[in-house]
Parts: C-alpha cells; sequence; structure tokens
C-alpha cells in the first residue's frame, strides 16, 4: 500500500484543489472521529437510558442529587489520580489518605470551631503525603510508584488507626459537613467542589507549559529528559496535587458522615483507577483527559446507584463493577483502534492505515 | 552565521575514552567547518556512537579536547551542548509519540505568555503552530496535519520531525545517529534531501552510518574509524569509494 500523499519532503508546489467529496470525507472523518472520543459519555448516556427505563425513581431530582454526591469523592480522587497515571505512575495509596484525612479533621475538631482550619489540616495531610510519595520515589530514586505507594498505602492506614485509636469521631465543622452533605437547589455542594476542582485540573493540563510537560513525561520520559523538561520536578508536582485530591475527598468524605474514621476510604484508589481507564485513560501513560476520568467516575457511580435502585444484592455490586471495569478496557481497545484509523485518515493516509 | 567561512565550528583534538578495559576511542581528532557535512562511517564497534556522545555532551573524554567556534568547551550534558549550539537526534528519535508534531518541536521550550514564564505560563499555541508550519516549510517537509499525534505518522516523517527538531533548536550543529537506518528506500532519499539542505540554514552537520553508499551522497567528506582508531578521511567520491569501503573493513591500511 503506497501512502501518496503523506510523503516528508514533496516539493512544495500547487497542491491539487481539494474536490467535494473529499472534502465531504474530511469532514465526515471529522466528525466520526468527534464521536469516538466521546465513547465513555456513551457509555453513561446508555446507562442512564437503560435505568430510566428500568427504575421509575432513576430519573428524579433526588435521586440524580443522590448519585452526584456518592460519586464525588471517588471522582476528586480519579481527577488527582489521573495526573499521576498521565505521568505514567500510579497511586495507591489514595484511599488510605482519604481516611488519614478524615481522622485528622475529626480530631482537629474536637480542638478547634474553626471549619476553615480544619479543612486546610485535611487538605495539608493530603499533600504532605502526596509529597512524601513523590519525593521517595524521585529524590530517594526509588522509582517504583507502586511499590511505594503501596508502602504509603499501609503507612497511612497505620497512622489513621493511632491518629483515631481505631474508633469513629463525630462531630466536625459546619463547613466541612455543609461541603459533605448540602445541596444548593438539588444540586450537591460536593459535586460543585468537584467541578470547580476538576476544572481547574483540566485548565492546568491543557493549557499551562506544565500541563505539557505531565503529558510528555508519560508519552517518552528519556526524551523529556533530553529536551530539559524537569521530568523529576513534574512527577513530584502530580504526586502533590494528587495527594491534595485525596485530602479533598477526604473533606467530602467526612462532611457526608460527620464523622472521621479510619476505615473509611478503603479500596477507594481502586475505584479511582478504573474511573480513570473507563474514562479513557491508559495505564502507561501520556493518554487521558479530565473529562474522561470525570465521566468514568459517574459511570461507577451510576452502576451503584443503579444496583441499590434495582434492590439488587449488594454482595453482587463488586462482582458487577470488577466486570464493567474489564468490559471497559476491552471496550477501550476496540475504540482506540477504530479512533486511530480515523486520526490516521486525517492525517493524510488516504485507506486509513501506514504504509 | 557570525563565523567566518572556513572558521572551524568544531574541532576534536585527541579524543580518548576507554569504558574499563575497552579502549572505545583512541586519540580521534576531527576539524568541522561552517556549513559542512561530516559523514563518520565505520563497523559496528568502531567508535562512532562513543564519539558523537563526547561531543553531543552525553559522555565526557578521558582525554582530549573539544573546541567549539574556536573556545575549548568541557561539554557536561546534553542541554549544556544545546547551549552550545549542538544537538543530537538520537537513533530512537525522542519523540513524544503521544503529542502533535507542534508540540514535539516545541517540547521542553513552549511558547508561554507571559514571556518566558516557565511551568505556570500559558501555551501560546497558535504562535507555535504558525512557527512550526513556518520551519517546515522552510525544510520542505511535509506533514498533511500538524496536530495529529506524531506515533501516527511514517518513519520518515517521524525522522523528519526529529530533524526539524534539532534545526530549530541548533544554531551550529546537528549530530544525526543513523537517521537512516530505519527507513525504506523512498523515505532514506528524503530525508538525505533534507540534511543536505542544513547548511543552508547556517548549521553543519555530523552524520554517522554505516552505510556508505548512502552518505556518499550527502557528505562532503567522510571519516573512517575502525576499532576506536581514525584511519583515514576523504571526500567520498568515485575515486577514493574502493580505498574507504577498504578502511571500513580493515582491508586497506595508510594513509589514502
Amino acid at each position: 500500500m503506497s501512502v501518496p500523499d503523506a510523503d516528508l519532503a514533496v516539493p512544495a508546489g500547487p497542491r491539487a484543489r481539494q474536490t467535494g467529496s473529499a472534502w465531504l470525507a474530511r469532514r465526515g472523518t471529522g466528525l466520526a472521529l468527534r464521536v469516538v472520543v466521546l465513547g465513555p459519555l456513551l457509555i453513561l448516556a446508555a446507562l442512564w437510558a437503560l435505568l430510566s427505563i428500568l427504575s421509575p425513581y432513576f430519573f428524579t431530582t433526588l435521586n440524580i442529587t443522590n448519585l452526584l454526591q456518592a460519586s464525588s469523592v471517588v471522582a476528586i480522587l480519579a481527577t488527582g489520580q489521573l495526573l499521576i497515571i498521565l505521568t505514567g505512575a500510579i497511586d495507591l495509596s489514595a484511599g488510605a489518605v482519604v481516611a488519614l484525612a478524615t481522622v485528622v479533621g475529626a480530631k482537629l475538631a474536637q480542638s478547634t470551631h474553626s471549619g476553615l482550619l480544619v479543612v486546610a489540616a485535611m487538605l495539608a495531610t493530603g499533600a504532605a503525603v502526596g509529597l512524601a510519595n513523590g519525593v521517595l520515589i524521585e529524590k530517594a530514586r526509588l522509582g517504583s510508584s507502586f511499590v511505594v505507594t503501596l508502602g504509603m498505602l499501609s503507612i497511612a492506614t497505620g497512622l489513621a488507626f493511632v491518629v483515631s485509636d481505631g474508633s469513629t469521631i463525630t462531630g466536625l465543622p459546619a463547613l466541612v459537613d455543609d461541603v459533605g452533605s448540602r445541596d444548593v437547589g438539588g444540586l450537591p455542594i460536593s459535586a460543585l467542589v468537584v467541578m470547580g476542582f476538576a476544572t481547574a485540573i483540566a485548565v492546568l493540563t491543557l493549557r499551562l507549559q506544565w500541563g505539557r510537560w505531565v503529558y510528555a513525561v508519560g508519552g517518552n520520559r528519556d526524551a523529556g529528559e533530553r529536551v530539559g523538561i524537569p521530568v523529576r520536578a513534574v512527577s513530584i508536582s502530580v504526586f502533590v496535587l494528587g495527594g491534595l485530591a485525596a485530602g479533598l475527598a477526604g473533606v467530602i468524605q467526612a462532611g457526608l458522615t460527620d464523622s472521621g474514621t479510619a476505615s473509611s476510604g478503603f479500596n477507594a484508589e481502586l475505584d479511582a483507577i478504573s474511573a480513570v481507564v473507563i474514562g479513557g485513560a491508559t495505564l502507561t501513560g501520556g493518554r487521558g483527559t479530565v473529562f474522561g476520568t470525570l465521566v468514568g467516575a459517574l459511570i461507577l457511580g451510576t452502576i451503584h446507584n443503579g444496583l441499590n435502585l434495582l434492590s439488587v444484592n449488594l454482595n453482587w455490586e463488586p462482582i458487577v463493577l470488577g466486570s464493567v471495569l474489564i468490559l471497559a478496557i476491552g471496550a477501550d481497545r476496540l475504540r482506540a483502534g477504530f479512533e486511530t484509523r480515523l486520526r490516521l485518515r486525517q492525517a493524510g493516509h488516504e485507506d486509513g492505515s501506514l504504509a | 552565521m557570525t563565523s567566518a567561512p572556513g572558521e572551524a565550528v568544531l574541532e576534536v583534538e585527541g579524543a580518548t575514552k576507554s569504558f574499563g578495559a575497552v579502549a572505545a576511542l583512541s586519540d580521534v581528532s576531527l576539524r568541522l567547518g561552517h556549513g559542512e557535512i561530516l559523514a563518520v562511517v565505520g563497523d559496528n564497534g568502531a567508535g562512532k556512537s562513543t564519539l558523537i556522545k563526547c561531543v553531543s555532551g552525553a559522555h565526557r573524554l578521558d582525554r582530549g579536547r573539544v573546541r567549539v567556534n574556536g573556545d575549548v568547551v568541557a561539554l557536561r550534558s546534553p542541554i549544556h551542548a544545546r547551549q552550545n549550539g549542538i544537538e543530537t537526534v538520537y537513533q530512537d528519535l525522542s519523540l513524544f509519540d503521544n503529542l502533535s508534531v507542534v508540540a514535539n518541536l516545541f517540547a521542553g521550550r513552549e511558547l508561554t505568555s507571559p514571556r518566558r514564564t516557565r511551568v505556570v505560563g500559558w501555551l501560546r499555541n497558535r504562535a507555535m503552530t504558525s512557527q512550526v508550519a513556518e520551519i517546515l516549510a522552510e525544510l520542505e517537509v511535509n506533514v498533511p496535519n500538524l496536530h495529529a499525534p506524531v506515533g501516527l505518522l511514517s518513519g520518515g516523517q517521524r525522522q523528519a520531525i526529529a530533524v526539524a527538531r534539532a534545526v530549530s533548536f541548533a544554531t551550529r550543529l546537528v549530530i544525526l545517529d543513523e537517521p537512516t537506518a530505519a527507513l525504506g528506500v523512498r523515505e532514506t532519499r528524503n530525508v538525505l534531501r533534507l540534511v543536505k539542505r542544513l547548511p543552508e540554514r547556517g548549521v553543519s552537520v555530523i552524520i554517522i552510518s554505516h552505510n556508505l553508499e548512502q552518505v556518499a551522497e550527502v557528505a562532503d567528506r567522510v571519516m573512517v574509524l575502525r576499532r576506536g582508531v581514525k584511519v583515514g578521511e576523504a571526500p567520498p567520491d568515485a575515486e577514493h569509494h574502493d580505498r574507504i569501503v577498504g578502511l571500513i573493513v580493515g582491508a586497506q591500511t595508510g594513509p589514502l
């Protein structure tokens, strides 16, 4: 197969004028590409349509409010996890950091009534653990984020038990409770927090030089070093932001239950990683978006919510969620293959294949 | 460019480098003029890669000196080499397959607003796109979609993007490590045509290859390495061809 139009160093001359059908094919490719990129969103829409048919309670204000609220912890965690996954790393300690943040907040609330101080302490706890992860991986040159954050998962869980003495500490400032459980006109404050945080992260990753570097490090770390990107600093920065996200998720989690406990956030990092992957990111790094990640978190939340509404025995839920994750990866492989073909065509390879 | 024709852009004097007991490079000297294309050829293990790694800052010499535009420079790292106007295109190309053509050409030195704000500066995507379009047009590199991820381009296009990136960084010298090793016949021809144009931009070129026939087309001079020693240097014309081949394989010794 030849690639007549896509060769390099074709002497610049008058290019053949595009015919009407070529223009149409181009537009068609662009349109198809847009649909394919929206893959996860289509799955979410299909789920919502299905549940609306199966349950009269699904598409009600009350239920959607519940769904958004219940999804917000995973959504925030997943957004932080996405940054780390984009660089080709992973953070297994995120769920444990949620627990640690809730008990730090609840413990501090026993001696202060300042909501701001409690929230700041919870966020700082998350960021500090993230910084420790990043520094251990990059400065101490331990390299493997999997092993380091696995260790940190254990340490943070242990710390949460030590701080709380193994019991649930109730009573958090009104600010925390409001963030976790109140809503404004049917829209939960936690959902607004998710939107604010996700928008900020989306802007950082898509518009700032830093964001370009995050994608570059995940795409080709060695090349990043060669072109002068401060690879280690970028890597540490995503762990700090990931930790901050876990702290923020802790604020919502504590507010939802008005308490801090060492067992909260258990396995939440796995839900977050699932959401990131369902949202179209690759674990090898360099590919994924905040929008896709939010959709991934909503897909998980919707399944959880739908199973409840349909009164499915709760023991089945992990089985369904696990199956969805594996199916999602299969579907994403198909989708990515299709996307590649369309992009090749858009890049000028006429038949959608490399020569 | 500032240097007068004939003035040396790069001079290597008595370059020596060992790895343990293995002498990878013994007392190699070379001189590269302004706008000149020098081919360094030799069999596997001849010391070609070691030589360019010393000039591109990846290795430090055990003995010997490197002069850039007449000044002695101890090149510490690839970044330091870049600051001296030397850019290397590695065999693996060092491209970001997940990023666009534009993002690849500006990787690590993105245009930002406010100007020169590192890390937290806003990307000036439009300005970068138009500059990339300009440099690719100048080099006559045809890539239909500047926003396509580089991973989707053909081997020849990827090589061209890597060369274009090097040229847009380099002010004095571009080093190409086996630029045609992975390419087909036509793509090889196109990449070599691109290399030939580089002196027009005031850039000198060192091209590493084990394929004499290919570099003979573009090089002004050919330097032959064998077992870490410079065994000869000659223009790549028909008159010298057989003797250069002899030097590469070790059948020929002595001066050309």
